[in-house]
This record gives C-alpha cells, structure tokens and sequence, in this order.
C-alpha cells in the first residue's frame, strides 16, 4: 500500500516536471493582456515585458483585445492564463468594470493581477496598478500652458477628449489638465460639467488624426477664437493641428497633449505640439513581469506609491519652452526616451 | 354602371345605350389617397426621400444652430467631412445595388493609404507611381471579394467580413500601426495631399477632395445609368437568375462591380490622405458601417437593384448635417449617435414601405 503511494506521488511529480520544463524558473509563467495589440503603446508595452521575460527566464503569453472595448476577448484571455495556471496577470483592462468578475477568479485561483496603465473601478479589484498618473499628466501640461499663453485669465479652450464612454484616463486627464490651468473641475470624474466661460467646448476624436481633425473643425465653427488646444493623446493634437492649419489659424493656439509617443515627440519639436507629458509603457510592463516573478518566488505583492493608490510608473513633460518652476525635458533628450 | 338610362324602345337600339356604359376596363375598386400618391411618386424616384430629408434638416438646424451652421462656410465645411464617407459609399452603394454588402471598403482604403504612403515615404518612390500602384492594390483587393463571392460563392456579408480582418490586419503590420506625420508628407510627397488643397470662393471653402467626390458620384451615376454594364449591374440585383436566364454574364457583372468598388477605395485613400493630412492607420475604423448607413439613408434597397447612387451622396450629407447640426446646438455627442441610430431604422422603414406599393 504504502509502495503504491510513493509510486503515484513520484509519477505525479516525474509528470510536473515534464510539464514544467527544466528549470524551476521556467515552471513562472505570466500572462500580459493588452486593449489592443496595435497601438504603439501596447506595442512598447510587450516590447518591454517580453525583454523581462526573457531576462528573467520567465514565460510570457501575450493576448490583445480586437479594439479598444473588446471586453468579450479579454475576458476569454483571462481566464486562458487561469487555465494555464499563471503566476499573473498584467492586464490594460478595456472596460474597468465589466471585467472585475473574472478577475475576482483570477484572484481566487490564486494568480496576481496587475493593472497597467488603467486601473480597475474599484481599483482594488487588482493587487496593484501600475500606471502613469494621468490626473498629473494633465495638470503638467495645464500648469505650461498657464503659464505660457499670454492672457489665461481670457483664454478660449478646446477640450479634444476620446470618446462618448469617458473612461477613466479619459476624465483624469481632462480635468487634470483643467486643474492645472485653474478652472474649477466640479466633479473630478465628469467632463462637461464645469461652467467656466473659457471653455468653448469638448469633443471627442477616438484618439486618432481623423477624429482630431474633425473635433477641432467643429469647435472652431463654435469659437474661431480658440487659442488653447487640449487634446487627449499626440494623434489628436496631430490632426487638430491639421484643423487649424486648414482654417489659416495655425499660429493662433498652443496644443498641449499627454503620451509621448515619438511621432508626438517630433511635434514637439516642430513646434506643432506646444507641450506633452510623456507616459512609460516600457517600465510599467518590466516592472509588472518583475513583480511577478517575485511573487512566484515568495508571495509578496507590490505596494502603491506613497499617497497614491497605485504604482506610479512616472511623468514627465517634454517641452521646448520650458517654464520656470515646472521641470521638463527637451525634445532632443525626449526622443531618447520615447515609445512607438 | 347599371343605370343605362331610359329603356330602348326598339331592339336595334342597344348600342346606343352602350355608349352611355363604363368604358373603363374591369378594375379593383381602389381610391388614391394622397398617402398612396406619395407611396407611388417615392417608388419611381427612390432619391427623392434623401434629398427633401436634406433640405428639411438643412432648414430645421439653420433655425435651431442659426448663422454658425447655415454659412457658405459650415455647409462647405460639412461636404468637406463627408467627403471621404461618401466615397466609401459610392463604392458601397455599387455592391449592394447587386444585392451583396463590403463591410472591407474602409480597411481596403486605409490600407492602400498606408502602401501609397510607405512606398513614397520610406522607399522613395516618387508619389504619382506609388498611388498607381495603390490603385491597382485596391482593384485587386476588390478583386478577391469579387472571386470569393462568384468562384467560391460565399456570401459576401461573409467574405467582406473576413477581408476586413486580413486588410485591417496587413494594414496594422505595414505601418507598425504608426502614422506618418503630416510634416514628412510636406516633406517628401505634398502629392499625396493634393485633394487636401482648397478654392474659397467667399466664405465658403471647397477642397479638391470634395469636388473628388461629386466627380465619383457623377461618373458612376453615369456607368449606372446610361451604359450596358449599369442596367446589367442593376438586373443581378434585381434578380440574379432572371438577369443570368437574359443572357447577362452576372459572374462577371459582380467581379467587375467588386473590381470598381476597390478602385473607388483606392480614390478614396488618396483624398483621405488630403483630408486628414497624414496617414493614420487607426482612422476610418468604422468607416464601412458609416458607408452602410450613408446608402441606407440615401434609400438603396439593401435587397438590391433598386435605388440611385446619387441617394448615398445624399445619404452621406444627411449624416454630416445632422452630426454637424447638433454640435453647434451644444448637443451631447452619444444624443448625436442615438439620432444617427433613428435616421438608419426610419430610413430602412420607409424603404420597406415603399417596396410595398402595387406597381
């Protein structure tokens, strides 16, 4: 009798390893579940964990929503790594709420769950959030653009948003960037609340040049007078640019934008981009794997930065005008460090 | 009709009773109401719903959004948006005059954007030869659908839906789902940005990309209408065996329709490169649901053979008017897609009832 146990548990064990492969190391796996696998961001994001995966001995399996609000394959991309038995996940959730169920699962069946870049609502559904703090992102280039304009007591200001779903790094930045230039938020979770007579208007862009373009169009029939330019990410500000260049007012208005991107970095240093505050997808995803393979070995999991609820991954805002009291970079040192 | 007067007095007088009868062959008994009238002058000009809901929302948005939307320059700024939608649509509308649908017309377009921009950009082929071979790419890419739904015979919801995917996808690879930036065209192919250039005349200000457009539709309005190959175009829609059994080569009707509609495409991604002035893989996303719903409105039967393409130029204003409407009336963006939603049922709805009428 007792022989037989030894003989099975010696098997099981023979066919853990076989499963696992050679090393203990290589037994971590973890899993990255990006909105989409075709914006830069997401691609500099795989870019930096497959890097640490590959530096940590670890696997990786990546998975990506269709678009951005593809909630249906991440969820099925979940519960994958469940089933794969993941140490973790990152995930850059496409909808925060919808997908708090299965990763309640994830939580029960033992793997760590790591929100990148857009935390969970309530936040806490995931052991940590990695993420840029897009609340700063917005007040940084709210504070330059106070500063730099001449008259911010009579500015005429275009809010170029993403969409009609205001999620979160959606509102965070808006209204960070309203903060930072002094206007009164209201509700720091809603856009178009606030009654300040500078804001001639907000429309959304979905993040790309075309939506820019017709965002910026369309409020300018509202004010012609525009002469600063909110604009959600580079994109937007590119085809925003565009908007005012066709209508002959391209000197007219400072664009300020949040990202990074290197293509928003040459803007800047055209002078089409007045200001962004540049996010790092890179580290947040090597930060995440690292944490991983740390509480694969012993358990821990990763704590917030102080006064925060999550991980602050860094911000930093690149422009060519700088302005005295608020640190940046230059486009030049920018493009060093910029993603996509 | 009984009533025929007088009796005769003499039996060789009958005819002239007669003559006083209905002449009227024998007929249902039916009255015309106006709304029947209406139903029956709808049914013989399918454009005329698109074009006098044009003018009513014109009106109405004039009154309620006042100078800012009724300018020489918001109505040029308006064709100026739709512009590109609207020859999304041209080619959309050719497919499902033939009763068939593209759900591809917008990735083909962003795709031969993307080549026409990577060819001229980073491989240094000078502008005109790379939008040659952007046109000639989207021919081709036209071309396939049109195999796949004749050779193959898969349904072209099917096809369409699948080449979307592989076009989208080839798309996201070539570019590294990057954008060339505007300043790189000014650079090295302004060509490319040629339909970006713009007349004013007053106020108003009417790019070479929205007068690409009308050209589009008056020349396919013209294949449709004065040529063989557009009757033949509109008989596979109408009744694809019927048209085969009249000696119409429908496979080849079809392939040809899907070879144009890719080209129109290909048109198309050049003038967008002109109205966004830069190539953005992620834009026009929705670009094939947005053509859909400019021919939908436009009142072309989804059911094929019925419709004039001059209804998806309607179509596409009509969208661009309202959208354009009920932002300068300060109206929450997700409002604008709930009356969008209603345009694209109320349309269909009409299209429905005026399919009814006993011809």
């Amino acid at each position: 009798m007792t022989r037989t146990i030894a003989l099975a548990s010696t098997a099981a064990l023979a066919l853990t390893l076989g499963a696992g492969g050679a090393s203990a190391q290589d037994d971590v796996l973890a899993c990255l579940i990006t909105k989409t696998d075709t914006n830069p961001f997401f691609v500099k994001m795989k870019e930096g964990a497959s890097e640490k995966a590959g530096e940590l001995g670890i696997e990786l399996n990546t998975y990506a929503g269709k678009l951005d609000g593809d909630v249906e394959t991440q969820i099925a991309a979940v519960e994958s790594c469940i089933a794969a038995g993941a140490s973790g996940i990152l995930i850059t959730p496409s909808d925060s709420r919808a997908l708090v169920p299965v990763i309640e699962q994830a939580k029960d069946a033992g793997l760590l769950v790591i929100a990148l870049d857009t935390p969970f609502e309530p936040a806490d559904a995931a052991h940590a959030t990695f993420a840029t703090d897009n609340f700063k992102a917005g007040e940084l280039i709210g504070q330059w653009a106070r500063a730099t304009i001449d008259d911010p007591a009579n500015a005429k200001i275009a809010l170029l948003d993403l969409n009609a779903s205001e999620v979160s790094v959606d509102y965070l930045r808006d209204q960070g960037f309203m903060t930072g230039f002094g206007i009164d938020v209201k509700d720091p979770t809603d856009i178009g609340d606030e009654d300040d007579p500078r804001i001639v208007g907000h429309d959304v862009t979905d993040g790309n040049e075309q939506g820019g373009r017709e965002a910026m169009e369309n409020l300018l029939q509202v004010d012609s007078g525009i002469n600063v330019v909110y604009t959600i990410n580079e994109p937007a500000a590119a085809g925003a640019y565009a908007a005012l260049e066709s209508f002959g007012l391209a000197d007219q208005a400072t664009i300020v934008s949040v990202d990074g991107g290197c293509p928003g970095v040459e803007d800047v240093k055209a002078g089409i981009i007045g200001a962004t505050s540049m996010q790092f997808p890179l580290r947040m995803a090597s930060l995440g794997v690292e944490a991983i393979a740390q509480y694969a070995k012993d358990g821990s999991v990763p704590q917030p930065t102080d006064g925060l609820d999550f991980f602050n991954t860094g911000v930093t805002l690149v422009t060519d005008q700088p302005v005295e009291g608020l640190e940046s970079i230059g486009s030049d040192e920018a493009l060093e460090q910029c993603w996509g | 009709m009984t009533d025929t007067g007088s009796p005769p007095d003499g039996g060789q007088d009958y005819e002239e009773s007669l003559a006083k009868s209905d002449r009227s062959v024998a007929s249902f008994a039916r009255s015309h109401t106006p709304i029947e009238t209406l139903q029956h002058v709808l049914h013989g000009n399918p454009t005329l719903v698109p074009v006098i809901v044009l003018i009513v929302s014109v009106g109405i948005f004039g009154l309620i959004a006042g100078e800012r939307f009724f300018s020489a320059f918001n109505l040029t700024l308006i064709i100026q948006q739709v512009s590109i939608i609207g020859m999304l649509a041209a080619a959309q509308s050719l497919v499902i005059l033939t009763a068939g649908i593209d759900l591809s017309v917008a990735a083909i377009m962003v795709l031969m954007s993307v080549i026409a921009g990577k060819l001229s950009i980073e491989m240094g082929v000078p502008a005109p030869l790379a939008l040659l071979v952007a046109f000639a790419g989207g021919t081709a890419a036209g071309l396939l659908n049109g195999f796949l739904v004749t050779k193959a015979k898969l349904p072209p919801f099917i096809t369409t839906l699948g080449t979307w995917s592989i076009f989208y996808a080839l798309n996201l690879w070539l570019s590294g789902a990057q954008s060339i930036r505007s300043s790189d065209l000014d650079e090295q192919a302004p060509f490319l940005k040629f339909f970006g250039n713009v007349i004013e005349i007053g106020g108003a200000r009417i790019t070479f990309g929205s007068i690409l457009m009308v050209l589009v539709f008056v020349a396919l309005w013209y294949a449709l209408n004065k040529t063989a190959w557009g009757r033949h175009v509109y008989a596979v829609g109408d009744d694809k065996e019927a048209a085969e059994l009249a000696g119409i080569r429908t496979d080849r009707t079809l392939l040809s329709v899907y070879g144009l509609a890719g080209l129109v495409c290909a048109i198309a991604a050049w003038a967008s490169i002109g109205r966004v002035g830069s190539i953005s893989p992620q834009a026009f996303y929705e670009g094939n649901l947005q053509s859909i719903t400019a021919v939908v409105i436009g009142g072309i039967s989804l059911f094929g053979g019925r419709g004039s393409i001059l209804g998806a130029l309607f179509g596409a204003l009509i969208v661009g008017v309202f959208q354009s409407g009920l932002r300068l009336a300060g109206v929450d963006v997700l409002w604008q897609v709930f009356a969008i939603g209603w345009l694209i049922i109320i349309a269909v709805a009409i299209d429905q009832w005026i399919r009814k009428v006993s011809a």
